[in-house]
């Protein structure tokens, strides 16, 4: 009686030393969801959510505390790849700004070079230094706007991004289905 | 499957029959060559004014390396490469540069685009042009010189030609290209520039052949066109003289598509997602062959094509156009539109698209023009849904299924449409040719693909922001700890150095210390005996008797004054 209780022991704790040791050996390192709910938001760093920035959101989302539709720059394709990760009923956008997607200008002339713009950048898009002229990187302007409040002279203004040659899209073909009755 | 086909018997130069494969699906279209094939290739008057735009081949746009107002002589680089993909633009005549702006462009968006515009002088005067020690030269420095000579594929796709006319270009299978393949198989119904030019200009795009064979080090040289040709057959087959392998190829749409005349003429099948060059064949379509004979027997840059103009038109035929013609012009000298046109069609039925505007100029890539009407192309009738029949699947060349891809790429699921190779599909229109519901499924997968492509782009320009942002997080991070750092120092050397005079006046500022805190105790002492006496301290005590008093009288006086000032107050505010 006791040599098998014995036996079963041992064997339930060799099982259970190999399973610990395997569930640490052959550990999924899975995608945490935060990473995934922030590979859909746009990185446009704007804040507009009322974040600081697209990642603490993006927690904020994954622990459930915040809507998914507090994010103009996404528009209502953002919010529809959220729900769909999220497996949620896609909210409605009301409420939210949408925007075309627009960039920061800097009026070279107006420019005194304080450097409160380039602070402001979270994505380090302005180049230019103390008492001397600013410029915006196109290429890596995300338009979130967020070098226009500081500056002390308004000389900074948002340009939509108009559609050229390369960046133009295929419509969607419209066509008319016949009626058969 | 793999079928022996017949040659025509009629042409001298043909050499044994080659062994034919015959590629999967694709239709028979009318092939409406006659209309302008019977004439010679005509050449266009020195026009007034040419619209060069910089944004005539696959890649970086040229940038403009002249001034408005500047002279500039025919051939003269008006638009240099930028970067590896580009090639550059010249001036098609002398002039002036009248201006550098967006103006229409042959596109199917109608958008406007950056482009040269040269007021001509008409004395057509040109730059110096030396022909080139081909054999001699350099390789690589024989490559950048057709970089700078604007060459580029004529065919349609107007990819830079010096990138493909490197040996080195395959990077799979034996990694050298084994096989040249010139593609004069013009498939598509209408265009019939590539026909006239291998009629009129075979011994000379030939030795463009030969210029392309050196570059590529290829062993076989294969001409495909197709049999609805014999003449250009003919002519080539002549032309060669045992040079290159001309073969007639069954007139089948699309029998000039890349993939399609390689699997036609080798039996090599091109996997999912690569290219001919990947498996050691290079191929070039006629016209650019001709254009490589002009920029290195003769030194000139690519300034003129051959561009077909048919359809409604009073004199339809072939024209040799300098690139920046407006396309308006060239369309009164194949005597105009006729009345009752419905627009006019760049390219060919099948994958050309319509014109938006007539300002626009002819360009590397336009090959063919086609006035409209509706009795030459009736309107499409209203689609009606798919059936599923599977008629696009058969008549698809890349063996895919058109109407999954269409169910999703109307859906806008893009993974799935993808999923079903939608990259692979070369819009060649069969499908939607013989789509008995005539539905535009071409339209559907350019929507797709343009709209996947976009994504991409979006993709790697957020990857990019959160880069930075991460970054910039990181960096005030960085300078904020360096900063708490550096002042932590800099407060230790403030108290070390504050300590080091301490330690060397050590006697001396001990016996300070002691006398010091024993005032202190003697005081405090004093203090906690006078509160144990309920005495408040004062420190008028050892004053003299007179002094007290008049201290006295002036505190009494003080207190009055405050009691005053407080009533004074009170009547203010009630009043």
């Amino acid at each position: 009686m006791i040599s098998a209780i014995l036996v079963m022991a041992a064997i339930g704790l060799v099982l259970g030393g190999v399973l610990g040791w395997a569930s640490i050996r052959f550990r999924v390192q899975e995608d945490p969801l935060v990473d995934k709910i922030d590979a859909i938001l746009p990185q446009t760093q704007c804040g507009q959510c009322g974040f600081p920035g697209c990642k603490p959101y993006a927690e904020a989302i994954a622990k459930g505390e915040v809507a998914i539709n507090k994010c103009p720059p996404g528009g209502t394709e953002g919010i529809k790849r959220l729900a769909e990760l999220l497996g949620v009923e896609p909210p409605s956008a009301d409420g939210m700004e949408i925007k075309p997607k627009a960039i920061a200008i800097i009026d070279e002339n107006t420019c005194i070079g304080c450097t409160l713009c380039i602070q402001a950048c979270p994505v380090d898009a302005i180049v230019g230094a103390a008492k001397q002229m600013h410029v915006i990187i196109a290429s890596q302007c995300t338009g979130c706007e967020l070098c226009l409040p500081p500056c002390p002279v308004d000389c900074i203004r948002m340009e939509v991004v108009k559609e050229d040659l390369a960046t133009w899209k295929w419509r969607y073909p419209i066509h008319r289905l016949r009626q058969v009755s | 499957m793999e079928v022996a086909l017949s040659h025509p018997p009629t042409a001298p130069g043909v050499l044994m029959p080659r062994r034919l494969h015959s590629f999967p699906g694709g239709v028979h279209p009318e092939d409406h060559k006659a209309e302008s094939n019977a004439t010679p290739i005509r050449a266009m008057p020195l026009l007034a004014r040419y619209v060069v735009p910089l944004r005539q081949h696959i890649g970086t746009p040229a940038h403009p390396v002249v001034r408005v107002g500047e002279r500039v002589l025919k051939g003269q680089v008006i638009g240099a490469a930028e970067g590896y993909v580009s090639t550059a633009v010249h001036a098609p005549t002398s002039g002036t540069v009248a201006a550098i702006e967006a103006r229409a462009v042959p596109h199917p968006s109608g958008l406007f685009d950056t482009a040269i515009v040269i007021d001509a002088d008409g004395l057509d005067e040109a730059v110096e042009c030396l022909p080139l020690d081909w054999r001699g030269m350099d390789p690589s420095a024989l490559r950048n010189r057709l970089r700078e000579m604007g060459l580029a594929g004529l065919g349609g796709a107007v990819f830079p030609s010096y990138i493909k006319l490197n040996p080195g270009a395959a990077k799979g299978g034996t990694g050298q290209i084994h096989t040249l393949i010139l593609n004069g198989a013009e498939c598509e119904p209408w265009i019939t520039c590539d026909d006239r030019l291998m009629r009129e200009r075979a011994a000379e795009l030939m030795q463009g052949v030969a210029v392309m064979r050196h570059m590529l080090g290829a062993r076989e040289v294969l001409i495909g066109i197709e049999d609805n040709k014999p003449e250009a057959i003919a002519a080539m087959a002549a032309a060669a003289d045992g040079a290159a392998e001309v073969v007639a190829v069954p007139t089948q749409y699309p029998g000039g598509g890349g993939k399609q005349l390689a699997y036609t003429l080798t039996g090599v099948e091109v996997p999912a997602g690569g290219l001919t060059t990947d498996l050691g064949i290079q191929m070039f379509n006629v016209g650019t062959a001709y254009g490589l004979y002009r920029a290195v027997m003769h030194g000139e840059p690519l300034i003129s094509r051959v561009v077909t103009v048919t359809g409604h038109v009073a004199a339809p035929g072939n024209f040799e156009v300098r690139l920046g013609t407006p396309i308006s012009d060239l369309l009164a000298a194949a005597g105009g539109s006729l009345p009752g046109g419905s627009g006019e069609l760049v390219g060919g039925p099948m994958m050309g698209f319509d014109l938006m505007d007539l300002a626009a100029p002819v360009t590397k890539a336009v090959n063919c023009i086609i006035a409209k009407s509706p009795a030459l192309f009736p309107a499409r009738p209203a689609a009606l849904p798919c059936i599923r029949c599977g008629a696009c699947a058969r008549a698809c060349p890349a063996s895919l299924q058109p109407f999954e891809m269409y169910w999703f790429s109307r859906a806008k699921d893009f993974g799935k449409a993808q999923g079903y190779k939608l990259f692979d599909c070369i819009e060649c229109g069969c499908c939607s040719y013989v789509c008995p519901s005539h539905i535009p499924l071409v339209d559907y997968f350019r929507f797709a693909k343009s709209e996947i492509w976009e994504r991409e782009r979006e993709k790697q320009a957020s990857d990019q922001a959160r880069t930075r942002h991460e970054f910039k997080t990181f960096r005030l991070e960085r300078e904020k700890q360096e900063k708490a750092e550096k002042f932590a120092k800099a407060a230790a050397e403030t108290k070390a150095k504050a300590a080091a005079p301490e330690a060397e006046a050590d006697p001396d500022a001990a016996k300070k210390k002691a006398i010091l805190e024993a005032a202190l105790a003697r005081a405090q002492k004093a203090k906690a005996e006078m509160a144990e006496a309920g005495i408040t301290p004062k420190n008028t005590d050892n004053l003299p008797p007179a002094v007290q008093r008049e201290i006295a009288e002036i505190e009494a006086r003080r207190e009055h004054a405050v009691e005053a000032a407080g009533t004074g107050l009170d009547t203010k505010e009630n009043g």
